[in-house]
């Protein structure tokens, strides 16, 4: 066994990146802190490709199966001599494959950003929370425990919240950070409540020990957690359905979801990694991660099924809506990993069933790809144009070639057109979708054509339509930012990224996947079958063409099916109200018979028991401190009385 | 020469210690109730002095022990009385009973 303690370093260089620039790179080194961001960041990708190459390719393999490797451990917290909480790195393929996605995309933000920041104010701090944030998505990657889990859970957050409100000055932005950061919280309670529950039966916290104890049926473990029944169901549904609350939250699935298109406040580029990449695909890796543990419990995967792909309907219903490029883009988020989630929930563990497993692992790589593409190349709109909204836009085609060519890319990957990414791990789940449930085969497939819909009529909104009235639009821009004037497309560090993940999202649907990243470890045989994949890529086909009839040219078309949808229509254009729902819940019921019983108890109980005590105490300090005459005689007298009471004591009493 | 009784020495070290303590309780000028604890200070060495001899009459530990009262008593003086003089710039005063700043 190799040694892989390098790994290390590779969460620990963003974290003194973090430490040096927040210390000192608004005062000193905010004239470097972008290179420095981005080579600490270098090295960690080189590192983490290295990883994986010795993983997947030298060592990670024993007898055809890929090994679980702890690289390091630390015991941090020991409450027991059973029961700690240790720090530790773990190696096995999916946590390989999560660095080797997490660094690549988060270098490639850090390059799009020196160019997209510049000039900014606060461009140390923005590195600087970047470096927290990729540290932070790391750690997450590599925890061997589940605590450990759950405090880089917090830390993501954390640096989420403090990069969409990076622009705090601005209402709107602040808040959507406190939305995000509340309602992942709420979120994170069930997480821990359910790894409490997990821990208590367990009796370890530790990732690799649960799923051991958790999987094989005759241990006492699994036999006390599923004979534990409350509210008729037992306590290991509980415990799962309550840790993936916390992956739902942070992953933005139905219905926790209305952070996610609010987070769009934050610059494009952090939306590109946090937001689409990396950090909302957490809770398909939590998900992943404690996937023996799911298989055991029928219940708990339906429910991830089930969520996973209403959510996948529900968010690509309301993108198909949307006027705003990057909430367009923030639903299809959501949309997608709806379906990394469902596969999830369909998928069993081990063998040709753990097909589902493999697919959703896939998804998300090839998704990391072509999303952060995605936001990358709206960022780069965004840059030029000066606005988020489709109507400011159109015709940019010849003014941004390059930005053009790689959101045409990632449109067809997202769309599942062979031969980009999207359309390999998109057939997969379809596949396993149809071999184990036809519902959510249906459901998939359906999403499937809308997520091409509204992905071309986004880029056709964008592109073609009319005729690109930005140059004036840009020309009256020139006049008031003299710093931005002749900025075209952008500088190279802007389109280089580009490229890069344009030829990602063209190339990694063809890496041998199902070779590395299955649910047992064993290399799985899969074979693109021609005939199943007609039906999704001819409806991908019909969805794009019927996208460029609405919106290629300027036309009145799109407003007739609009109107003829009607009230469905102007519902989805609301989010289906899901935001006024929670409104209603919060202000209507929460808070005046919840939230003010408990502030009058707080006001009145608590504090007027305190109250009483300060009271008292200055009462009784009131009467005696008569005592205290400031007459050096009167203090000599109580000394030399209370010498004469001691002896009297010891001479009489005490003998 | 008959010896002088132990329990005579204890009667007029007593007499001395309280007639001392009285001074300290009654007197309000900060000299004469230095002068009052050097007499309680004197009550303790005659005691010392006494059991020396009567107790122990080969060591000489109580003898010394006097020996670093007086000394004590004299540095304790010397302190005292620059206090005594500073509070006399201060207050205009060695009355106790005008330096009451620090009550309650």
């Amino acid at each position: 066994m190799s040694n892989y303690l390098y790994i290390l370093w590779i969460p620990l260089l963003p974290l003194a990146t973090f430490v040096i620039l927040g210390l000192f790179g608004r005062k000193y080194l905010s004239g470097i802190a972008g290179i420095l961001g981005t080579a600490s960041l270098l090295t960690s990708t080189i590192l983490s490709f290295v990883a994986a190459k010795q993983y997947f390719f030298v060592d990670g393999k024993v007898n055809g199966i890929f090994q679980k490797i702890v690289a390091l451990k630390y015991t941090w917290l020991e409450f027991s001599p059973n029961v700690s909480i240790d720090l530790g790195i773990i190696v096995d393929p999916i946590s390989v494959m999560m660095l080797v996605v997490v660094t690549s995309v988060s270098l490639m933000v850090h390059v799009f950003s020196l160019g997209y920041m510049k000039g900014e104010e606060r461009f140390a701090t923005y590195y600087a929370f970047l470096s927290l944030f990729t540290f932070s998505m790391l750690g997450l990657i590599l925890s061997a425990n589940i605590f450990q889990v759950y405090m880089f859970w917090e830390l993501v957050g954390v640096s989420s919240f403090l990069l969409i409100s990076y622009y705090f000055n601005k209402p709107s932005a602040v808040a959507a950070s406190k939305k995000a950061f509340i309602v992942t919280r709420f979120a994170d309670l069930g997480f821990l409540i359910g790894i409490l529950i997990l821990g208590f039966y367990g009796g370890t916290l530790d990732i690799g020990l649960l799923i051991e104890r958790f999987t094989s049926i005759h241990s006492t473990q699994f036999l006390s957690i599923t004979s534990a029944s409350f509210l008729g169901a037992s306590m290991l549904t509980w415990g799962l359905t309550l840790v993936f609350i916390g992956g739902a939250g942070k992953s933005a699935m139905f219905p926790l979801h209305i952070w996610l298109p609010d987070a769009m406040e934050g610059p494009t580029p952090v939306s590109a990694l946090i937001h689409a990449a990396t950090m909302v695909v957490a809770g398909v890796y939590l998900v992943a991660r404690l996937f023996p543990v799911f298989s055991m419990d029928e219940t708990a995967l339906t429910i991830v099924t089930y969520v996973g792909a209403s959510s996948a309907l529900f968010a690509a219903v309301i993108a198909c809506t949307q006027t705003d490029i990057k909430r367009v883009l923030a639903y299809s988020t959501m949309s997608q990993i709806g379906y990394m989630m469902f596969a999830l929930g369909i998928s069993k563990n081990g063998g040709e069933n753990g097909l589902g497993y493999m697919a959703s692992m896939f998804h998300l790589f090839t998704h990391a790809f072509f999303k952060s593409l995605l936001f990358l190349g709206a960022g780069s709109v965004i840059h030029m144009v000066h606005s988020n909204e489709m109507k400011d836009m159109g015709g940019l085609r010849k003014l941004m070639p390059v930005t053009h060519v790689a959101f045409l890319i990632a449109c067809l990957a997202i769309a599942g057109i062979p031969p980009f990414a999207g359309f390999f791990s998109k057939e997969e789940i379809l596949t396993a979708a149809f071999h184990e449930n036809k519902i959510v085969y249906g459901i998939a497939l359906f999403t499937a054509a809308l997520t091409s819909f509204y992905m071309f009529r986004l880029y056709f909104n964008i592109f073609w339509s009319k005729e690109a009235t930005v140059a004036a639009h840009a020309h009256d821009a020139h006049t008031s930012h003299d710093d931005h004037s002749d900025h075209g497309e952008g500088p190279w560090v802007m389109k280089l990224p580009l490229i890069i993940l344009a030829a990602c999202a063209v190339g990694v649907g063809f890496v041998p996947f199902s070779q590395l990243v299955t649910s047992d470890g064993a290399a799985l045989e899969t074979h693109v079958d021609v005939v199943f994949s007609i039906a999704p890529v001819v409806l991908s086909v019909l969805a794009i063409l019927l996208a460029a009839s609405f919106y290629k040219n300027k036309n009145e078309k799109s407003d007739k099916v609009a109107s003829a949808f009607g009230g469905f229509y102007t519902a989805a254009y609301k989010k289906f109200y899901v935001d006024e729902v929670y409104i209603f819940i919060t202000k209507k019921i929460i808070f005046p018979f919840i939230g003010q019983p408990i502030a009058w108890a707080d006001r009145n109980i608590v504090d007027g028991f305190m109250l009483l005590l300060a009271k008292t105490t200055a009462k009784i300090s009131e009467s005696i401190k008569g005592l205290q005459s400031g007459k050096v005689q009167n203090y000599a007298l109580y000394f030399f009385g209370g010498v004469a009471v001691l002896s009297i004591l010891f001479i009489y009493i005490w003998k | 020469m008959q010896e002088i009784p132990l329990s005579q020495i204890l009667f007029v070290s007593t007499a001395l210690f309280f007639i001392g303590m009285y001074g300290l309780f009654t007197r309000r000028n900060l000299i004469t109730m230095l002068m009052s604890i050097e007499l309680m200070l004197n009550a303790v060495n005659i005691n010392f002095v006494a059991f020396n001899k009567f107790l122990f009459p080969d060591n000489l530990d109580g003898l010394f022990f006097t020996l670093f009262i007086i000394t004590i008593a004299a540095v304790e003086a010397a302190v005292a009385i620059a206090i005594i003089i500073n509070l006399y710039r201060s207050h205009n005063s060695i009355d106790v009973d005008d330096a009451t700043e620090m009550k309650y």
